[in-house]
């Protein structure tokens, strides 16, 4: 197996974690401000119809993205009014969002099936043979793949360095303490719900627009689960979201390439590696339980309201 | 004067006469119960189209989409049954027992399964389309047009209907190139353009440049178009997908035969069948051929349809070996429809295992 075949594997594996980096690292945004959103799935694919809707209707890539990053965040405002303002169970809401994004995006999907997507323009495609290996996973791809790329950093220096990223940390630990210190709560919660409601429209419509550019319904397959279990995964680590998408996108692609040549593993077992994986991970990273409980946002899911 | 008076009289007789057709026509009511959403751009899909034909034909229908092939499926059929419907299609395998069960309870309502084989009672019928006629052409032409003599097959589930989708192209395409490679990637999944597509491109990857596929998406001729190497499209015309990588496509053409049904049942003369339509029959469907075939590759291909069509060939014909070199098929005899329903072997010249 030459160098170059490596290169040209790791680049597929790179171009399927993008959506899980992308929709991981929004609802990491959401937790670490205590809420736990389920409805990641149903933002998905409200993103991944209305950007191959807005693609198709207005021809522009541009407000297509766009589109689909204001329809994950407006879908997301309806969990945002009734988890803060009325104070509903998370969890159940989540499941609802799910459920009514999946729905909805086939109702206005109905139109859309059957027609061929836009080709994405890529960067840098000229350069992608000058460089043996690193030439594939360098070069070649769309602007989202660069920015899924950065953003896990980004969320990093934003929680860690940031005062903004300081006060979401503490609205996710101590919403009281937090409300004490005079930080609106409720803003601080609502902005994460937005924010992450846009990433997942974005991972949508990198589905519906770049990877696979056509619109079929459900074509996030789960994805959405996929990216709610990396959180937990990454321990409310963005750089360690990295990692646990390019585990999960890669492992499919790798059992790929192993039929393909002909290695005689069971299928059956190939396809299970990836929960196989996650399980030796999540016994991995329990040990050390102090670690987990100090990295766990202390009041994950729980509904705060100020008694006036 | 009088010649008027004919006119007219006659012509409103046509036109009572063409009233009372219609009338008994719009009396009878179809049911489709779909596997999948009619939006899967795939088998679903294709089924919908045969429905809207039956409609375009005069008839009410109703479809209910997203049955699982469980307790659910029984419960759909039988209010189904109730709500009085006549003839109800059921289009997928996994509804074969409910169909039956059914069937027994509801003895006047008549009811259609596809890729199911039980008729237990004189109200089911079954009816299926031989698909693998399709892939002997499309094996035909990778055999022809592969230049690496490495062709990918991305395949759904490890049943008969894919084995034998399988073999029939490989069979084909070894005649015309002897030294082609079938590598072929289980995807397990009907429909899911993600996976589809990361299986596509790990055959490209390792050097495929023809493409086949037994999944329902068109995701797989996309990645073909992109990556410049060639592809079949599956279920429906896929050429507008990927206009340079899509050879042809293999269409499901269920509408001839659902009208053909709906109106047997309106005329009184629907019985009970098992029928195992292909090129002939007008069930599977060749796509017109791209230009980038050969000029004496298309005559070829035109000339193997219209074998095919005619039953002078037979995708299945002997000698055939499976993987150790035991005969299948022996000199001269072709496989029986027995054979066919139950393959689960491969054929000699397919590479690796079948899942279990």
């Amino acid at each position: 197996m030459d160098i170059n075949f490596i290169g040209l594997i790791l680049a597929s594996i790179m171009a399927s974690a993008v959506p899980l980096i992308l929709a991981s690292c929004g609802e990491l945004i959401t937790e670490r401000s205590g809420v736990l959103n389920l409805g990641v799935e149903g933002m998905m694919i409200i993103g991944a119809i209305s950007g191959f809707a807005l693609m198709t209707v207005t021809g522009n890539l541009f407000i297509a993205v766009i589109g689909a990053m204001l329809a994950g965040l407006l879908i997301s405002s309806i969990f945002a009014f009734l988890t803060q303002t009325l104070i509903t169970n998370h969890v159940a809401t989540g499941l609802a969002l799910t459920i009514f994004g999946i729905g909805i995006s086939a109702m206005i999907g109905k139109n859309f099936v059957g027609i061929p997507g836009k080709e994405f323009p890529v960067l840098f495609d000229g350069l992608k043979d000058t460089i043996p290996f690193l030439g594939p996973i360098l070069f070649g791809h769309s602007v989202v793949f660069y920015f899924a790329f950065a953003l896990p950093f980004l969320t990093n220096f934003f929680l860690k360095k940031t005062k903004i990223g300081l006060i979401v940390r503490a609205v996710g630990d101590s919403p009281v303490s937090a409300s004490n210190q005079g930080i609106n709560v409720k803003l601080v919660r609502y902005s994460c719900i937005l924010y992450g409601g846009a990433m997942c429209g974005l991972a949508g419509a990198y589905l519906s627009m770049i990877y696979t550019p056509q619109w079929i319904e459900n074509m996030t397959g789960g994805r959405g689960w996929i990216a709610l279990a990396l959180v937990v995964f990454s321990t409310w680590n963005p750089i360690k979201i990295l990692f646990g998408a390019m585990i999960f996108g890669g492992l499919t692609i790798i059992q790929f390439h192993m039929q393909a040549i002909g290695v005689r593993i069971p299928v059956q077992f190939l396809s299970a590696l990836p929960y196989i994986i996650t399980i030796i991970v999540l016994v991995v990273i329990s040990r050390d339980s102090r670690k987990i409980r100090l990295s766990t946002p202390s009041s994950l899911g729980k509904s705060f309201y100020k008694d006036n | 004067m009088h010649k008027i008076f004919t006119r007219s009289l006659v012509s409103s007789l046509v036109f009572l006469f063409t009233l009372t057709v219609s009338a008994v026509a719009k009396d009878v009511k179809a049911a489709f119960v779909y596997i999948g959403p009619t939006g899967d751009h795939g088998w679903t899909y294709q089924h919908d189209v045969g429905r809207k034909a039956v409609e375009a034909a005069g008839f009410k229908t109703t479809y209910v989409e997203g049955v699982p092939e469980s307790a659910d499926a029984e419960r759909v059929l039988r209010q189904l049954a109730n709500s009085g419907h006549d003839v109800i299609f059921t289009t997928s395998f996994g509804y074969m027992n409910p169909t039956n069960k059914v069937a027994k309870e509801f003895p006047n309502v008549k009811f259609e399964h596809a890729t199911g084989y039980k008729r237990e009672h004189p109200n089911v019928s079954t009816y299926a389309a031989r698909f693998y006629e399709g892939r002997t052409i499309l094996g035909t032409i990778a055999g022809t047009m592969t230049k690496s003599n490495v062709i990918g097959y991305v395949a759904s589930f490890p049943i008969p209907e894919v084995i034998r989708g399988i073999n029939s192209f490989t069979l084909a395409a070894q005649k015309v190139n002897p030294n082609i490679k079938t590598k072929i990637v289980w995807a397990f999944t009907w429909y899911d353009p993600g996976k589809e597509a990361e299986a596509a491109k790990a055959l490209i990857d390792q050097g495929a440049d023809v493409i086949a596929q037994h999944t329902d998406s068109t995701a797989i001729v996309q990645i073909a178009e992109k990556a410049g190497v060639y592809a079949f499209g599956q279920a429906s015309d896929m050429d507008k997908f990927a206009p340079k990588a899509v050879l042809t496509s293999v269409e499901n053409n269920w509408g001839p035969y659902y009208v053909d049904r709906v109106k047997a049942v309106a005329n009184g003369t629907w019985n009970q069948k098992d029928t195992w339509h292909g090129i002939g029959d007008g069930m599977v469907v060749i796509s017109d051929l791209d230009s980038a075939l050969p000029a004496d590759l298309k005559a070829k291909v035109k000339k193997l349809e219209a074998d095919l069509a005619s039953g002078k060939v037979h995708s299945f014909t002997g000698p055939i070996y499976d993987q150790k070199g035991n005969l299948m098929v022996a000199d001269g005899k072709t496989a029986d429809d027995g054979m066919l329903a139950g393959m689960m072997t491969y054929v000699k010249g397919v590479e690796g295992d079948i899942p279990n």
